[in-house]
C-alpha cells in the first residue's frame, strides 16, 4: 500500500514527475556515454603504446633506460627463456629485440632513428609491427641487409621501395659501424612520429653490424589478455623476478615504462568522478526544487496524515519512496540509453583523425571505440541514488515538520 | 463513565502584536456514548477546543484527558499514537488522501494501526456497507459527491472503535439535505455501535439531533444543556 500511494503520488502531476524523470536519464545517459568514451580512450591508448615495442612488460639490462647504448645489453638469454617459460601462463608470447640509436642516411637526407633488430615470426604477434604492412612485405628471419621503414620516414626521404638506406651507429667496440640495407616494406603506425622513429631488421642482422654477438637489448613480453589497471602485469612481473633471481636484469611492467599513460590515467579516473560530480549537482538541485514544489503542494494532505496519527519518519519514508522510485526508474532508463547509444556507435566507432594530428604523441587512437565499464555503471547508478535521496531527504523533513492545524486551517 | 475529561483549558493565540483569547477556562466532561454538539458563533473557539481534545493542539493551562490518557505526561509521539488508535477525526474537508479511493482511505488507517492485511480489508468494507457507501469501494474522493467524501471520512474515523470522534463542522460544506443525511448516519453509528461524537456546527438542524448541546462563547461555556 505504501508503494502503491507512492506511485500514484509520483503520477499526481505527470508533467513535472516526466522533468525530473528527464533530468536523472539525461544525466546518467551522460555520465555512461561520456565514461564510456573516456573508457575507450584509455584502453585504445594503453593498447596503442603496448603495441607500440612496449609490451606488457619487458625485461632489460640494468643500465640499459638510462644509457640505452649497445654495451648496456643482455648476455645469457637462454636463462631468461627458461624463467618465462617456467612462470608465465600459456598464451604469454615474448621476443627479443636489439635495440639501438642510429643515424639513417640515403644520398639526399640523414635523420636519427631507431635501429630495431626483430625476431619477425614473433615479433608479428607482440607488436603492430609486421600487422601494419601498407607495401611491399614483412622482414623474413634469413633476411639480409633488408629493412622496413615507416610510411612518414618514406614520404620524409623521398624514397621507395628497393632503394638503400645506410644505417651508422656505435658498436660494442665503441668503433662506428655502417651498413646498407634495402628497403622491402612500408608500415603504417597509429602516429606518424612512430613511423619517422622507427626502422626494423632482422635480429641477426643487427647484431652482426654491431658486433654484439648473442647480446640482446630487450625481451619485450604480451600477456594473453591487457589488464588496465596494470594489476597482472605487476603479478607476473614479480613471479619473473623471483624466477630470474638475477638483479642485473630489470623487469618493468607498461605503467612503469609509460608513467606519462599512467599518469593520465589517474587523471582521466579523476576527471570522470568531477564530472559525476557535477551532473550531479545540477540534477541535485532539479530534484530538490520539483520535488518542493510537489510537498508544497500537498502541504494540506500532509497535514491530515499527522492529525490522523502518523509519525513524522513514516511521512519522510513516503517522500522518499517516491524520490526512490523516480531515480531507479530515470537511473535504469538512463543505463540503457547510455547502453544503446555506445552499442550504436561501438561498431563504426568515432573518427578521431581530425584532432589526432595535435595529439599523437599521447597515443590517442585515431578512431575512438566507446567501452562501458560495469563499475562506471554501478559508480553512477549508485551516486544518483544515494545522492538523490538524500538531497530528497530536505523536502521530506519539511513535509514532515508540517503542523496539522496549521496546514489544515489554510482553506 | 467519562471519557473526555478537561479541566480549566486556556489558550491564546498571537496575531502579529494582537493577543487573541481563544479559549478562556473551559471545563468539560463527556460521558461515553455521548453525541455531542459544539455550538457558538464564528471565532468564539470550538474549533481550538476540538484541537486540543484532539491532541493537535497543546492548551496553554489546564488538563486534557481523554480515555484515560493524561495529555500533560505525553509527548508529540505518544499524542500521535493516541490520535491514531482512540481519536478519529471528520474535517469539514479535505479529509480525503486524493490517490486512495474510498476503501484504500479507510484501510490506510488501519494499516498504520497494524491491523492485519485480510482483516482490513474485510473491516474496511463492512464499514463503508455501514455509512451507506456499499458498491463505490473503489471510487476516488475526486469521484464521490461531498457528503459521500464525508462519509468516507466518518467510515474511516469510526473503523477501528476509537473512545471519540470529533468533527469539525463535518456538515459545513454540504447541503442542508445531505448535511442532514450524514448526521442521521452519525447518530447511527453513535446509537448502534456506541461511538462518542463531539462535533462542533452552525446548523441549528444539527444541534437538534445532538443528545447534549454545549453553547461556547468568546472561549468560554455559556450553556450547557442535557437533550433528548
Ligand atoms: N492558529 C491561530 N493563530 C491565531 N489565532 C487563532 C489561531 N487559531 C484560532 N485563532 C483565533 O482563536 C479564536 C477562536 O478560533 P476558532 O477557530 O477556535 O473559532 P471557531 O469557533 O472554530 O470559529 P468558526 O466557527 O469560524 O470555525 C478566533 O479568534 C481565531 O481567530
Ligand atoms: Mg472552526
Amino acid at each position: 500500500m505504501y508503494i502503491i500511494l507512492a506511485w500514484r503520488n509520483i503520477w499526481r502531476n505527470p508533467r513535472r514527475t516526466i522533468v525530473i524523470l528527464m533530468a536523472v536519464i539525461i544525466g546518467v545517459w551522460s555520465m555512461i556515454f561520456l565514461g564510456a568514451l573516456m573508457r575507450g580512450m584509455e584502453t585504445q591508448m594503453v593498447k596503442n603504446s603496448i603495441s607500440t615495442l612496449t609490451g606488457s612488460i619487458q625485461i632489460h639490462n640494468q643500465n640499459y633506460r638510462n644509457d640505452p647504448v649497445v654495451e648496456n645489453s643482455m648476455d645469457n638469454i637462454d636463462k631468461l627463456d627458461k624463467a618465462l617459460s617456467k612462470t608465465q601462463d600459456p598464451g604469454t608470447l615474448w621476443a627479443k629485440r636489439v635495440r639501438v640509436n642510429a643515424i639513417a642516411s640515403n644520398a639526399r637526407h640523414a635523420t636519427g632513428v631507431t635501429l630495431v633488430g626483430i625476431e619477425p615470426e614473433k615479433e608479428v604477434k607482440i607488436s603492430f609491427i609486421g600487422n601494419t604492412m601498407i607495401s611491399g612485405r614483412f622482414l623474413l628471419p634469413g633476411d639480409k641487409n633488408k629493412i622496413i621503414v615507416g610510411k612518414a620516414f618514406l614520404k620524409k626521404f623521398n624514397t621507395k621501395i628497393g632503394n638503400k638506406l645506410i644505417l651508422m651507429s656505435q658498436d660494442t667496440q665503441k668503433e662506428i659501424a655502417s651498413k646498407a640495407f634495402r628497403i622491402v616494406g612500408i608500415f603504417s603506425a597509429e602516429s606518424e612520429a612512430v613511423e619517422k622513429q622507427f626502422v626494423f631488421v632482422p635480429i641477426s642482422q643487427a647484431a652482426k653490424m654491431l658486433k654484439m654477438g648473442d647480446s640482446i637489448s630487450e625481451i619485450s613480453i604480451i600477456l594473453p589478455r591487457l589488464d588496465i589497471t596494470g594489476k597482472k602485469e605487476t603479478q607476473a612481473a614479480k613471479k619473473l623476478i623471483t624466477a630470474i633471481g638475477d638483479d642485473t636484469f630489470v623487469v618493468e611492467t607498461w605503467q612503469q615504462l609509460l608513467p606519462m599513460i599512467k599518469a593520465y590515467l589517474e587523471m582521466s579516473e579523476f576527471f570522470l568522478y568531477i564530472w559525476y560530480f557535477v551532473v550531479f549537482v545540477a540534477m541535485g538541485f532539479g530534484i530538490v526544487n520539483t520535488t518542493l514544489m510537489a510537498i508544497f503542494e500537498r502541504m494540506r494532505e500532509f497535514g491530515l496524515m499527522k492529525a490522523l496519527g502518523m509519525r513524522p519518519f513514516q511521512i519522510i519514508k513516503g517522500v522518499v519512496t517516491e524520490t526512490f522510485f523516480l531515480l531507479v526508474l530515470g537511473i535504469l532508463t538512463g543505463i540503457i540509453l547510455g547502453f544503446l547509444s555506445v552499442v550504436a556507435i561501438a561498431k563504426n566507432g568515432i573518427d578521431l583523425s581530425a584532432l589526432a594530428a595535435g595529439t599523437q604523441m599521447w597515443g590517442i587512437p585515431r578512431i575512438l571505440y566507446p567501452e562501458i565499464w560495469a563499475r562506471d555503471v554501478v559508480v553512477a547508478g549508485l551516486v544518483v541514488l544515494l545522492l538523490g535521496i538524500l538531497v530528497s531527504l530536505y523536502p521530506a523533513f519539511k513535509a514532515a515538520g508540517v503542523t496539522p492545524t496549521t496546514a489544515m486551517r489554510k482553506n | 463513565m467519562a471519557i473526555v475529561e478537561t479541566k480549566n483549558i486556556k489558550k491564546t493565540y498571537k496575531q502579529g502584536k494582537v493577543i487573541v483569547e481563544a479559549l478562556c477556562g473551559i471545563d468539560l466532561i463527556v460521558d461515553k456514548a455521548a453525541f455531542v454538539a459544539l455550538a457558538g458563533p464564528s471565532g468564539s473557539g470550538k474549533t481550538t477546543m476540538l484541537n486540543i481534545i484532539g491532541g493537535l493542539d497543546l492548551p496553554d493551562s489546564g488538563s486534557v484527558i481523554v480515555d484515560n490518557n493524561c495529555f500533560a505526561d505525553m509527548n508529540q509521539a505518544d499524542l500521535a499514537s493516541l490520535r491514531l488508535h482512540k481519536i478519529g477525526f471528520v474535517f469539514q474537508a479535505f479529509n480525503l488522501i486524493p490517490v486512495l479511493s474510498a476503501i484504500e482511505n479507510v484501510e490506510y488507517v488501519m494499516l498504520l494501526q497494524g491491523v492485519p492485511k485480510i482483516e482490513r480489508c474485510d473491516r474496511a468494507k463492512g464499514i463503508l456497507d455501514d455509512v451507506g457507501l456499499k458498491g463505490k469501494y473503489d471510487r476516488r474522493p475526486a469521484e464521490l459527491s461531498g457528503g459521500q467524501q464525508q462519509r468516507v471520512a466518518v467510515a474511516r474515523a469510526i473503523v477501528s472503535n476509537p473512545a471519540i470522534v470529533l468533527a469539525d463542522e463535518p456538515t459545513a460544506n454540504l447541503d442542508s439535505k445531505t448535511g442532514e443525511d450524514l448526521v442521521l448516519m452519525m447518530k447511527k453509528m453513535n446509537t448502534e455501535k456506541k461511538v462518542t461524537f463531539i462535533f462542533s456546527t452552525h446548523d441549528k438542524m444539527v444541534m437538534d439531533y445532538a443528545t447534549r448541546l454545549v453553547t461556547i462563547k468568546d472561549g468560554l461555556i455559556v450553556n450547557d444543556e442535557i437533550k433528548a
